[in-house]
């Protein structure tokens, strides 16, 4: 055991190295340490923020499909009830102009039972004209009884 | 082992004396001014390359992903911080660095003594021509106290630094019995012991572990003395002894850095 000069040395060796560690390894090292662990930090009440809003959005998810579920039972409702109505309406439409369709075939009928009427009427006239022609020919002068025949013709 | 005994006398003594030979160069008249050239460099050097080391690493540091080699420094670090953290609440600017740099420097003085005393001693005479070289700067009683008287000195600037120098004589004679005038000089004898047996035991505590160890180290080199079989001997218990070695030379490190951070945060304590 020797205690002396060396000592000294020794020691002024430590204050260096003291020095050296607390200006120059220390503080940049925490420094890096202590950024890390606040950007984890960050990261994790991130994580923590992204998985609430994530349950938020869930439910508004749910809310809107919901809603939409309500709407479009609405709409195939609304839908349903306009087809029916759509469907009467053309049924009764339907009917109506079958009925007009009907009384206008009724008139056309009419129309030309009349025409066919007047026609062999006309047809009847000049048959019976001429039967009566037939008959008359011997009998009656075209020139003496041409007033008769035409009042005979215009009546008919 | 023989080659480098050549001016001793081959005996198990002279072995021994030889391997605990510091080298020595005088500066001045007396014992005091004794320089031990092995004990200044080799500590230098050791911390160089660990301070380096640490340095190193630090310039390239990055609060984002770290690198293999940073998060091991980190580990470190952040070991230290969070025993200085755990025995003294204050600022830690100061003490938490002061625990690394004893924590690493006296570790890696302390793994010196991993060195195979035969082969360094056998490498230092014969690359470098030294016939005295000891590797380890704790197993110097020289090194020990200049760390323990260091953290002492700081222990008393802090102690002063937060009481005030009224605030520390005040301690000094009325703690911890009472500040009766009749107890002052208990108190004070009480003080005076703590404050010489705290630096005492906090380095004679690793000197006496580093210097047994080397001992021990020495005493079973011995056995290449009896021939080969005992060298092979000798190198399996210096085998067994090296591995748990490993144990002694990180607990004294923490031992000692643990003891420095206690000291001065006690220092910082009001009474």
């Amino acid at each position: 055991m020797n205690i002396g000069l060396t000592m000294l040395a020794q020691a002024i060796s430590f204050a260096i190295f003291i020095w050296f560690t607390a200006r120059f390894v220390w503080p940049p090292l925490m420094k890096a340490v202590e950024e890390r662990q606040k950007k984890i930090a960050d990261g994790l009440a991130a994580a923590d923020k992204g998985q609430q809003e994530l349950v938020q959005a869930q439910g508004r998810a749910q809310d809107v499909i919901g809603g939409a579920k309500l709407q479009s039972q609405e709409l195939i409702a609304n839908a349903q009830k306009r087809v029916d109505e759509m469907i009467d309406q053309a049924k009764s439409a339907a009917k109506l102009e079958g009925e007009r369709q009907l009384l206008a075939a009724r008139a056309n009928i009419d129309q030309e039972v009349q025409q066919a009427r007047e026609s062999l009427r006309g047809q009847v006239a000049a048959l019976a004209l001429a039967g009566a022609e037939q008959v008359l020919m011997r009998e009656v002068d075209i020139t003496k009884h041409k007033e008769v025949l035409d009042k005979l013709g215009a009546r008919l | 082992m023989a080659v480098e005994h050549a001016e001793h006398a081959l005996t198990p003594t002279g072995y021994i004396q030889h391997h605990l030979t510091f080298l020595t160069k005088s500066t001045g008249p007396t014992p005091f001014w004794t320089l031990h050239v092995d004990t200044l460099v080799m500590g230098g050097l050791v911390g160089l390359l660990t301070f380096g080391f640490l340095y190193w690493v630090v310039r390239g540091v990055t609060a984002g992903v770290p690198t293999k080699r940073q998060a091991f420094v980190e580990l470190a670090v952040d070991f230290v911080n969070n025993q200085a953290k755990s025995i003294f609440h204050g600022d830690l600017s100061f003490i938490a660095p002061l625990a690394l740099t004893v924590f690493v420097w006296v570790l890696f003085m302390n793994a010196m003594d991993f060195l195979p005393v035969d082969i360094m001693a056998y490498l230092y005479r014969h690359a470098f021509g030294l016939t005295n070289w000891r590797s380890v700067p704790t197993a110097d009683v020289n090194t020990t106290f200049a760390l323990a008287l260091t953290v002492w000195l700081l222990m008393i600037f802090f102690s002063i630094k937060v009481k005030g120098v009224g605030g520390f004589f005040h301690e000094m004679f009325c703690a911890p019995f009472g500040n009766n005038p009749v107890l002052w000089i208990f108190n004070f004898l009480f003080n005076l012991v703590e404050y010489i047996s705290k630096p005492l035991s906090h380095s004679l505590r690793l000197y006496g572990n580093m210097y047994a160890g080397e001992i021990i180290f020495l005493l079973l080199g011995l056995w290449a003395a009896t021939g080969v079989a005992g060298t092979i001997f000798g190198a399996i218990l210096s085998a067994g002894w090296a591995i748990f070695h490993i144990l002694i030379v990180a607990l004294q490190a923490f031992i000692f850095m643990m003891l420095t951070i206690v000291y001065i945060a006690m220092a910082h304590e009001s009474h």
